[in-house]
């Protein structure tokens, strides 16, 4: 897992209609990896993905493919394959003609182009389906076909261009599970691009967390979860209670008013920072035994957990807990030192991370236009 | 990309054979013989004023004529079920595949004076009538040859339009009256703006029907141009005048029709 | 209500019809030359008379020879142009596709006109030639090539896009991408637009008439038969015509139906 990179893009600037869609990007991808770019409709990942397979190219910067640089290889002759958004089979051939496309036209024989779709078929469970017309497959079997025709051309790097976002819940989850045992399987790098947190915590070694073209964060998913280094991705991954700050010193945070002890260290004395707190790491507990204290404003049932948002002095926190506290009710909340994070201030300070317009229809909404404006 | 070049010989195919073309009828309508630029073209138009009245007159009434009759059978074959629809329609479209010559033709020997009208109603005892070389006959022939292209424009904004709209009209209180003029007739505004277009554009130009069903006395725009190049008056530079004039009256007719439309053009679609 | 709109029906059909009837046993009418419109026992001359004609055989050959070039050409031309407009941005896509909607919203005559225009222009410039079978193919591509164009494009914006990248993607250079996803993905459209290409060659007349000069085709041939005051082989022609129509409409209807039940039995077997 930890060879030389096999993909490499240094520098990229893209930009659409003047628009700069990436700017100055440098990311590195490790042979074997599972590397997830995460971010927003627009943030620049399809693009991404779309430059080493070879169907963007970029205004500035190089891409290298195990060192060697294939900034003017076209997409038929790099050693990547694609599975589309929305899996681009092709509809006047059959599931077995589909599979064997790319062998077929890289001039393999017939029969090493049947044992190899039987292989690949039977990897991705569609042994049987060898003769059905792609267009009355299912989402899922789609998916399917997609994966086995890609992987049969026996690639390097798969790139995934968000391949389950026209999937049903329940079968993105399957899907989730069954890709990344193909590509443990295979040993095969994969790149995915989503904008589902979950998905992309779930399945990569690595994740890329962009916005607005640029890389906010690299890390595993622990690191990005825990360890955010900006508001941006402390909002866009998970939940997260965001308030303004000062270091103090070392070890001690002043917040909402009070002293607090914590982990982080590294700033400079009164330096303004971002603290972070997780919903689910606050402690409920008595008015008077808190830290803080503050009157509920509203409750939602999350199944797992409820979500209790608490105003404390005007600034609205959310709280998610086992436990049903009702509507008006004064709580304490009590924070430990490793409950606490402490980021650097950023563009993205003041913008997240406080929950006094929060609306479970907002959030919907936004999720609902996702990745159209990207190309 | 390198895809778009493979428009390139049809962009110049289109240059050579549409834009060159049309170059040639303005100048041709701006100059004289010896190829100075002059206007006595166009004004020399405006002798023919009756012609283009009488043109358009003729076409209005055949695309008037055309609505009225289209219209409710459009409406009725919507409402069939739909394997009759599809018989029906191909029942509108099929006289279109004969050749309108002959379909014009059909009509001179129907209207003739010894033809079979008139010599039915001589056996009947009645008096023989004038039918053919009248405006009446131009406007029949118009009327038999492009009612089809009023028809199937119709019928395909009819048929789109979605029975919850219907139903949610009639779940508000209208009845079957005013679900028609309220929802039904509005929303097929855009087939009747193409069925309109696609009569009259055809109808006021037209200059086989006039020849044909209305003899020599019912000249229409067409007929000059005709005899402009290739008849006996033959002056291409007044027939380019002409030409020009008859495409600029048409430009305006439809802009005025696309006023009526609020939008959403194209609604109607060609179907052939 | 239902009666009221059954006669109707009738009454339109009967309108658009009768004419084609009475064209149809007139064809049979054993008439010395005085009246097409008297019947006079039955008979097959007119048909035996009509393969007598070699100018009709001339016309006929002719128009068969460039209805198959021109609908050819045109597909080609068109489906190529159509791959490579919808490559455009949209400014330019606006500017291509309006002048390619030009001759189908212009009246053919001021089509017919131009051509002839540009035609004579050209003759003159190659000392003299005259126009005929060359300048009626090269007209008749260029009439037919904004439906070809038409057909396609639909078929092309419904394609998803990544198609042609996936191909590619999965090692096609862009030409092969072209020829063994794009192609067959839009085929169905390219089929519609050569048969398109194909009848309304075969049908033109107006823009035929301004630019044969001497070559006939077979509407040129019926306008001029239609010309003479009397020629009952018309009614003979007209039938044989919409006879071969007739029977090409019911072969292309029973496959389709054919194709469909083939499709509907396949998605069946799918939901099991």
């Amino acid at each position: 897992m930890t060879q030389s990179p096999i993909i490499t893009l240094q520098n990229i600037a893209v930009s659409f209609d003047g628009e700069a869609v990436l700017k100055d990007f440098n990311l590195n991808i490790r042979d074997g990896e599972f590397v997830t770019l995460l971010g927003p409709s627009g943030c620049g990942k399809t693009t991404t993905l779309r430059i080493i397979g070879g169907f963007v190219r970029p205004d500035a910067g190089d891409v290298f493919f195990s060192g060697k640089k294939i900034n003017d290889v076209p997409p038929h002759k790099r050693e990547v394959n694609t599975i589309f958004q929305k899996y681009a089979l092709f509809p006047h051939l059959n599931v077995y003609d589909n599979v064997a496309f790319g062998m077929r036209v890289h001039g393999k024989t017939e029969s090493q182009v049947k044992a190899k779709v039987h292989e690949m078929l039977q990897m991705v469970n569609l042994e049987g389906f060898a003769h059905r017309n792609v267009n009355l497959l299912s989402g899922g079997q789609q998916q399917r076909v997609a994966i086995a025709r890609a992987l049969a051309n026996e690639p390097k790097v798969l790139l995934l261009d968000e391949p389950l976002g026209a999937l049903d819940l329940k079968l993105r989850k399957d899907m989730q599970v069954e890709l990344k045992k193909i590509q443990q399987q295979t040993g095969i790098t994969f790149l995915f691009v989503t904008h589902d947190q979950e998905e992309a915590l779930s399945m990569s070694d690595t994740v890329v967390v962009m916005d607005k073209g640029i890389i906010q964060q690299i890390g595993t998913p622990q690191d990005i979860y825990n360890e955010p280094r900006n508001a941006f991705v402390a909002d866009f991954i998970g939940e997260s209670n965001i308030v303004d700050g000062v270091m103090r010193e070392d070890y001690v945070a002043e917040f909402a008013g009070h002293k607090f002890r914590c982990v982080d260290k590294g700033f400079q004395p009164n330096e303004p920072v971002d603290v972070v707190i997780r919903p689910e790491d606050i402690d409920v507990v008595e008015p008077e035994e808190g830290h803080l204290s503050g009157v509920v404003t509203s409750v939602n049932f999350r199944g797992v957990h409820y979500e209790i948002i608490v105003d404390v002095n005007g600034f609205k926190w959310m709280i998610q807990s086992t436990d049903f506290q009702p509507e008006g009710k004064q709580i304490g909340m009590m924070l430990q030192p490793d409950d606490i994070h402490i980021m650097k201030k950023s563009e993205y300070s003041g913008m997240f991370g406080d929950y006094s317009s929060f609306s479970d229809e907002m959030d919907d909404a936004s999720v609902l236009d996702e990745e159209e404006g990207e190309r | 990309m390198k895809a778009k070049s493979i428009a390139a010989p049809y962009l110049v195919w289109m240059t050579i054979f549409i834009v060159v073309p049309m170059m040639l009828v303005i100048g041709f309508a701006f100059t004289d013989r010896s190829g100075a630029f002059t206007l006595r073209n166009l004004e020399g138009v405006g002798q023919y004023s009756n012609v283009f009245l009488r043109s358009i007159w003729l076409g209005a009434l055949a695309t008037l004529i055309c609505l009225v009759l289209g219209y409710p059978l459009a409406y009725i074959i919507s409402h069939m079920k739909a394997k009759r629809q599809s018989v029906m329609i191909m029942l509108v479209m099929l006289p279109m595949w004969m050749n309108f010559l002959l379909r014009t033709y059909a009509w001179m020997t129907l209207l003739e004076d010894n033809g079979i009208i008139n010599t039915f109603l001589a056996s009947l005892g009645l008096g023989k009538l004038q039918l053919i070389n009248t405006q009446g006959a131009v406007v029949l022939g118009m009327v038999y040859n492009y009612i089809p292209y009023m028809i199937l424009p119709l019928y395909s904004v009819l048929t789109k339009i979605d029975q919850s709209v219907i139903e949610a009209a009639q779940d508000l209180g209208a009845n079957q009256r005013k679900v028609f003029f309220k929802v039904i007739f509005p929303m097929s505004t855009p087939g009747m703006i193409s069925g309109v277009t696609m009569v009259f554009v055809p109808a006021v130009s037209t200059f086989i029907i006039s020849k044909m069903l209305g003899g020599g006395a019912n000249l229409m725009i067409g007929d000059l141009i005709d005899m402009q190049f290739l008849g006996s008056a033959y002056n291409p530079n007044l027939g380019s005048a002409i030409s020009l004039v008859l495409m600029v009256i048409i430009l305006i007719c439809m802009g005025i029709m696309n006023q009526f439309d609020d939008g959403e053009s194209n609604g109607g679609g060609i179907m052939i | 209500m239902k009666t009221l709109s059954r006669f109707y029906i009738f009454l339109i059909f009967l309108f658009l019809y009768a004419p084609i009837f009475v064209l149809i046993i007139f064809s049979f009418n054993d008439s010395a030359t005085m009246s097409r419109s008297v019947w006079s026992g039955f008979s097959m001359k007119w048909y035996s008379k009509l393969f007598q004609d070699r100018m009709l055989l001339e016309a006929l050959r002719n128009t068969l020879v460039i209805a198959l070039i021109a609908s050819v050409v045109s597909t080609v031309l068109g489906t190529s142009a159509a791959i490579g407009i919808n490559a455009m941005n949209r400014w330019m896509k606006r500017v291509v596709m309006n002048i390619t909607n030009f001759p189908m919203v212009n009246p053919e005559i001021v089509t017919g006109v131009s051509l002839m225009l540009l035609f004579v222009f050209a003759a003159r410039g190659m000392g003299n030639a005259s126009l005929g079978m060359i300048s009626l193919i090269l007209a008749h591509i260029t009439f037919c090539l904004p439906y070809v164009i038409l057909s396609v494009m639909p078929k092309l914006r419904q394609m998803d896009p990544h198609l042609y990248e996936a191909a590619q993607d999965l090692g096609c250079n862009p030409v092969s991408a072209l020829f063994k996803v794009v192609l067959p993905e839009i085929m169905p459209g390219v089929i519609t637009g050569m048969i398109m290409a194909f009848t309304l060659s075969i049908d033109d007349f107006v823009i035929s008439y301004f630019t044969s000069g001497t070559t006939q085709t077979l509407p040129i041939f019926i306008y001029s038969m239609t010309r003479k005051r009397i020629s009952p082989e018309i009614n003979a022609l007209s039938t044989l015509l919409f006879g071969t129509i007739m029977v090409l409409l019911l072969i292309i209807n029973f496959r389709n139906n054919k194709e469909n039940k083939a499709e509907i039995a396949g998605e069946e077997e799918m939901g099991r």
